[in-house]
């Protein structure tokens, strides 16, 4: 079996959640933004699993499982979100959702 | 001469088999560490959606190969079928329903000017410097150094997360009511009422 330094397997996650944080702060297209919260979901899901990997339990596996069920209903509730905006305001522009005022 | 060149060789080999658990296993998990980071950089930095989406599918294939070398071949079978098979084709699904067109990727790239990013980045990169700082000290604690298959993961879901399992059915059901709420095209304005 492998044995691979828990501290690279943290950094990778670190690097992945890193990169969705960038694209959620640089894109304006609200679509970009949820693919980036994506980014981020499994760079967290990638920290849960090398932790669990780590201690050899099933534990991070679960926590992974969970959060892919969060990530589902996000984004099928984000994605519903995003397909009102285009047809309500015919753009994907974030900042065009400030107009909305309640 | 002749003892010489023992000497390199000997000392070669002995280079090569310094470390006695190298396996080719671990140059996998850096070389799919690789393809993750680089293809999420291109994910992020694409102007096409769909360029994005399929630099996306790449870097969460890399990451389920990274779960089957970490011992969890149900989590990484869970990655490709959930992440890059259902939530991919939902994105999908929703691009193919916009319809943008070629004019999306010229607005994109007046979006996405360097004045835009610079800042943002450079803060993240300082952030990052300073995670890597924290992990680097921390002691090194191998990895994967069993398999945790789905047996065992199944018993522990439905033993002490017994309870985790039914609020994310129940958080599932939620997301189910609120897409099917929220994507009905409303149809004049008598619909407006009862929404």
């Amino acid at each position: 079996m492998v044995t691979i330094p828990v501290s690279h397997g943290l950094l990778l996650a670190g690097i992945l959640f890193m990169l969705g944080l960038v694209g959620v702060m640089v894109r304006r297209n609200i679509i970009f933004i949820l693919l980036s919260l994506e980014i981020m979901f499994n760079g967290a899901g990638l920290a849960f699993m090398v932790a669990g990997s780590c201690w050899g339990q099933a534990d991070g596996q679960i926590m992974f499982l969970f959060l892919l069920a969060m990530a589902a209903a996000e984004v099928s509730v984000g994605l519903a979100l995003v397909f009102q905006l285009y047809h309500r305001n015919n753009t994907l522009d974030a900042d065009q959702i400030s107009t909305m005022r309640g | 001469m002749l003892n010489q060149k023992m000497f390199w060789k000997s000392s070669l080999m002995r280079l090569l088999t310094r470390n006695e658990k190298y396996e080719p296993m671990n140059a996998i998990f850096y070389i799919s560490a690789a393809i993750a980071v680089v293809s999420t950089a291109m994910a992020i930095s694409r102007l096409n959606a769909v360029h994005a989406l399929l630099y996306l599918i790449v870097s969460l294939l890399s990451v389920a190969q990274i779960f089957f070398i970490l011992g969890a071949p149900f989590a990484a079978a869970l990655e490709v079928i959930i992440y890059a098979g259902a939530i991919m084709v939902l994105f999908v699904f929703v691009i193919m329903m916009l319809n943008l067109g070629p004019s999306a990727m010229e607005t994109e790239r007046q979006w996405l000017r360097p004045g835009m990013w610079i800042g943002p980045v450079l803060l993240s990169a300082v952030l990052m410097a300073e995670l890597v700082f924290v992990i680097a000290n921390s002691g090194s604690h191998p990895a994967g150094s069993h398999e945790v298959g789905s047996g065992a993961v199944g018993i522990a879901l439905f033993g002490p997360y017994a309870l985790g399992v039914e609020l994310a059915s129940i958080l599932l059901l939620a997301g189910l009511v609120g897409a099917y709420h929220l994507a009905r095209q409303d149809s004049g304005n008598q619909s407006e009422g009862e929404v």
